[in-house]
């Protein structure tokens, strides 16, 4: 078996397309990057965010798994409702091991919950808008809820039911309800992608900026696009606190209502996951003065990077030495528990197809346990995730992309308020980078391969061609991996474990890895009496 | 929190959305794979969800649909998958499946297919065969049931009559179908079982990747199927609506005989005596001792079942025959619910539990989990039966959850769930005996070690 050294990226990139129909290869090919940094992290260009084609096997999902499951899923209060019949309700239901936490007993918490209209015949046929009505009508009965989410499937845009006018008109029935829909269909889009965008706006424009009274606190930020898997948010949380920073509200995870409604109220929004939640970031700069910048709590030195990017941007001693003081403390356990996984683990390989963001954030992690990733891809970014937000102006729209709202927005004539004083701009300079996210591939070694939106085929043919020694991907992916004999890390829901934020998910995350890097199970797969020459290479352990 | 009068709304579904159920009887196809015929994220949620019990590979393709195709339909986009999926696969059989939104803007796909054919030329496809899915029509059994017997009738051709037995037991586990297959063979009966997913939906490690995983009913025995002496077919699903039995016996002649699932010493007593009956060959010594252990722990184990009640929750044949089963080790299915259209558990129980009316039984047809939680709280039962989904109720009210039924994500072992004939009853029974006995030691204020 060839070393990855030894293997050229270029006999990769041809293998993968080349059981491909020509006109379905070339437009692969052009999904297909070698990976390469030039002068100002300038990288080769990657087609991203256009259609899966037809008979392909994506990991993509579609806007309505995007716009219920991704952005609102983790919230906790408000209810919400699928449109739709039963199945897409069912499959959004608690799959994303988003965690939550009501402050007591008697808060509400509708996560368990997954209500749907149950869409039959009767409705594609002469409308669902009475039905969904009637839904709301249960949901309020029951749940007595604050705000109210419709959520919609591919069926309700094709037979013409408004949810907007549907939401509007029960607003009315309920004035103290907070009653919005979505128009996030399945077809809407090419992936999760554009039900992010159609989240996006809705919060924005019906939920954010309708509580004016902030929380109490000194350094109030926002954390925009973490959505508490596995426990991250509340290991973010834990930070802050100790750090003595305030979090005002998380988009999403353990979030409620009232805290995305006066969210416009913080100091700063700093954002996680770039791809689900910059729209939003975007928006709230415009309207109501409040500056973003991108961060990343996974890894440990990120985590502290983040945090002194955070502190750097108050410019308050008291904070500073708070943020040192905690960095310090923490990182004593992560370096012993670092060192010690790293003793095994370094010089393995790592390949990561997730997400949005996920695929990047993770390389951080593995890099600190001495391992090198060798491919990486987005399931549904765009192009500014993997070139940098530099491209944005380059960025061909398409039929699918224009189809999801811009919206226009301008800025509040009350509610906006400059955060920044002349002399901070002058302190923090042009170094300091608000508004960017430089993106994935110029943080990735050259000749490392770039791949968007890979699909099960490529996939074989990266394991076969190169057998790293972790895939990082999703459940769907799991199981295949695993029949080749290479451990599959889960990076949606973290194989049921976590968190893997901060500082005490980075040593959760090393002594995970270590552990499926150790694990002697291969070993049994090859019987005492088989002697296939194939198998002995394969899983030749000592 | 106030009990609803017949809600339209469903809160906390206990039924999943019928193309799911056509995949899983596409995989019981040998060198199948399957394409769904609309948006991506259909196929994509249906195969997350079906990997999470399973926990093996599961490739379902989507004819990806766009805005456009939405609009003016999907025809272009489904050939275009059709001519991916062959090149990458290479299989014998596809599996067509539609979705509500194909359904909805009434994509004839038959007709695509006519064309597809035409176009591409016979000779040079695999057998291509579609069902029609929507969920706003159906759950995933009926999409089950419609996929297998669309199966049936797009391969089923007559020729010389043989003594063949055809078994079509449903939707049970891949370890349940092993259990059937061999007591076929230990009986000496010619079979073909469908759909049969035992291997390709729970496979071993096989040294290195393959692409359609190995197993499934073959091609040649679906064909064969038209010229069997007897179909069998288990559970109350199958009873009233299209069923790949009843289809046999109306265009090949083949009698159709409906059985409950054999779980439980009667149900399988009569599917037993029925196989002797077929094969002409006495009960093979294994069986007896099984159906003698098994009743060996029934008397042992009577004082802690007898009297206890049971939620039992789920699919309806899995319900219906758990609830006979119940009954017959002296336990009471005091709630037994499904989010089936209404019409046939009742029914069914009514007729198969004697003094059905004196036990307390209560039947939830077209129910959510929010109705069998009222109920739940109400008739307070020792223990729930059924998937993962009644994790909820379970931990909320304080009640043992026994994961016997699909969907079951917060375990492993799904596909190796066993409930059919003398050893599955076994496993089950041994189950319900000692989550009742943990519960009580661990209720026992003392903390007794040995009962
Ligand atoms: S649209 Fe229909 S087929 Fe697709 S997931 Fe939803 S219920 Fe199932
Ligand atoms: S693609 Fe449409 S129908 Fe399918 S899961 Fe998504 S919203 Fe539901």
């Amino acid at each position: 078996m060839k070393k990855t050294a030894e293997i050229k990226p270029e006999d990769a990139a041809k293998e993968l397309i080349e059981a491909y129909p020509v006109k379905v290869g070339r437009k692969r090919a052009k999904q297909i990057i070698i990976n390469e940094v030039g002068l100002e992290e300038q990288v080769p260009e990657v087609m991203a965010n256009v259609r899966t084609i037809p008979g392909i096997i994506t990991m993509r999902g579609c806007s309505y798994a995007g716009c219920k499951g991704v952005v609102l899923g983790p919230t906790r209060d408000i209810l919400q409702i699928t449109h739709g019949p039963i199945g897409c309700g069912f499959y959004s239901w608690l799959t994303r091991r988003n965690q939550t936490r009501p402050a007591g007993m008697k808060d509400p918490n509708y996560m368990p919950y997954a209500m749907s209209t149950d869409m039959q015949e009767e409705q594609i046929i002469f409308g669902g808008e009475k039905k969904l009505k009637k839904a709301i009508e249960e949901a309020i009965d029951i749940f007595h809820p604050k705000a109210i989410g419709i959520f919609s499937t591919c069926p309700v845009g094709l037979i013409g039911d408004d949810v907007h006018a549907v939401a509007r008109d029960m607003e009315e029935k309920h004035p103290g309800i907070n009653i919005f829909g979505f128009s996030c269909e399945g077809y809407k889009g090419v992936s999760q992608s554009a039900g992010h965008h159609v989240a996006n706006n809705k919060v924005f424009t019906d939920v954010v900026g309708l509580i004016d009274t902030p929380k109490q606190g000194k350094y109030k930020v926002n954390i925009l696009g973490e959505y508490n898997i596995g426990g991250d948010a509340f290991e973010i949380e834990r930070i802050f606190e100790k750090a003595g920073i305030t979090l005002h509200s998380t988009f999403s995870g353990n979030s409620v209502y009232e805290e995305f409604a006066s969210a416009h109220t913080a100091d700063l929004n700093v954002v996680m996951c770039h791809r689900s939640i910059n729209y939003l970031a975007e928006m709230m700069e415009k309207k109501y003065g409040i500056p973003w910048f991108k961060v990343n709590f996974v890894g440990a030195e990120a985590t502290a990077k983040s945090l002194r990017k955070i502190a750097e941007y108050y410019g308050d001693k008291e904070l500073k030495d708070n943020v040192e003081k905690v960095i310090e403390e923490e990182l004593g356990e992560v370096e012993a528990a670092r060192k010690d996984a790293a003793s095994r683990c370094a010089g393995k390989t790592a390949m990561l197809f997730v997400g949005g963001s996920r695929a990047h954030h993770y390389q951080e992690l593995f890099r600190e346990l001495g391992m090198k990733t060798i491919a990486a891809g987005y399931e549904f970014a765009h192009r500014d995730d993997y070139e940098g937000r530099k491209v944005i102006p380059s960025i061909r729209v398409d039929a699918d992309s224009r189809n999801i709202e811009e919206l226009k927005v301008t800025q509040d004539p009350e509610r906006y308020r400059d955060r920044l004083t002349e002399e901070d701009r002058k302190r923090l300079g042009d170094e300091f980078k608000f508004k960017n996210y430089e993106g994935m591939m110029p943080d990735m070694d050259k000749n490392t391969l770039v791949i968007d939106d890979l699909n099960h085929h490529e996939m074989e043919v990266l394991i076969e061609k190169y057998r790293p020694d972790i895939f990082c991907a999703g459940v769907k992916e799991k199981y295949v991996v695993q029949k080749y004999g290479i451990p599959l890390k889960q990076l949606h829901s973290y194989d049921y474990g976590g968190p893997y934020a901060g500082f005490k998910g980075a040593v959760n995350f090393y002594h995970d890895i270590d552990e499926m890097l150790s694990t002697k199970v291969w070993s049994l797969v090859k019987a005492p009496w088989d002697d296939s020459p194939q198998l002995t290479a394969r899983y030749a352990c000592e | 929190m106030k009990t609803r009068e017949a809600p339209v709304s469903v809160t906390n579904a206990c039924k999943l959305c019928s193309p799911l159920g056509a995949v899983l009887a596409f995989k019981g196809i040998e060198g199948a794979v399957c394409i769904l015929h609309g948006s991506q994220g259909c196929a994509t949620y249906i195969r997350r969800y079906m990997i999470s019990h399973y926990k093996e590979p599961l490739d379902v393709a989507s004819s990806s649909f766009s805005e456009d195709a939405a609009v003016f339909g999907g025809a272009a986009s489904l050939m275009q998958g059709l001519d991916n999926l062959i090149k990458q696969y290479r299989p014998a059989v596809i599996g067509i499946a539609t979705t509500c939104l194909s359904e909805t803007i009434g994509d004839d796909v038959g007709r695509i297919l006519q064309d597809y054919v035409k176009n591409r030329g016979a000779a040079k496809l695999p057998a291509l065969i579609n069902v029609s899915t929507p969920a706003y029509k159906g759950t995933h059994a009926d999409g089950f049931l419609a996929a297998a017997k669309s199966a049936v009738e797009a391969l089923a051709e007559k020729s010389e009559k043989e003594n063949t037995l055809n078994l079509f037991p449903g939707m049970v586990s891949p370890e349940d179908i092993r259990h059937l297959k061999e007591l076929l063979a230990d009986f000496g009966i010619e079979y073909t079982l469908f759909p049969d997913y035992s291997e390709t939906m729970d496979a071993g490690q096989w040294g290195g990747y393959k692409l359609i995983p190995p197993g499934g009913t073959p091609v040649k025995s679906l064909k064969n199927t038209a010229n069997a002496a007897l179909t069998i077919e288990f559970g109350i699903s199958a009873q009233n609506g299209d069923s790949p039995g009843k289809f046999l016996e109306e265009k090949f002649g083949v009698k159709n005989v409906n059985m409950p699932l054999p779980i439980g010493v009667k149900a399988t007593d009569n599917f037993i005596e029925k196989l002797e009956e077929i094969s002409g060959a006495t009960v093979p010594d294994k069986y007896l001792f099984e159906r003698g252990r098994l009743i060996d722990s029934y008397v042992d184990a009577h004082k802690y079942v007898f009297g206890v009640k049971a939620a039992v929750f789920g699919d309806e044949d899995m319900v219906a025959a758990m609830a006979v089963f119940l009954d017959e080790i002296g336990m009471v299915p005091s709630i037994c619910a499904s989010g089936a259209p209404a019409g046939k558990l009742e029914k069914y129980l009514r007729s198969a539990i004697t003094d059905f009316d004196g036990k307390g039984i209560t039947v939830l047809e077209d129910a959510d989990f929010e109705i069998i939680e009222g109920a739940v709280e109400k008739t307070s039962p020792a223990v729930m039966i059924g998937s993962s989904k009644g994790y909820k109720i379970s931990r909320k009210l304080d009640i043992p959850l026994i994961r016997c039924a699909f969907p079951v994500h917060d375990r492993i072992g799904g596909a190796r769930i066993a409930l059919a004939g003398y050893t599955g009853t076994q496993k089950i029974f041994d189950s319900i005996v000692n989550s009742l006995l943990e519960a009580r030691q661990d209720a026992s204020p003392v903390g007794f070690s040995y009962m």
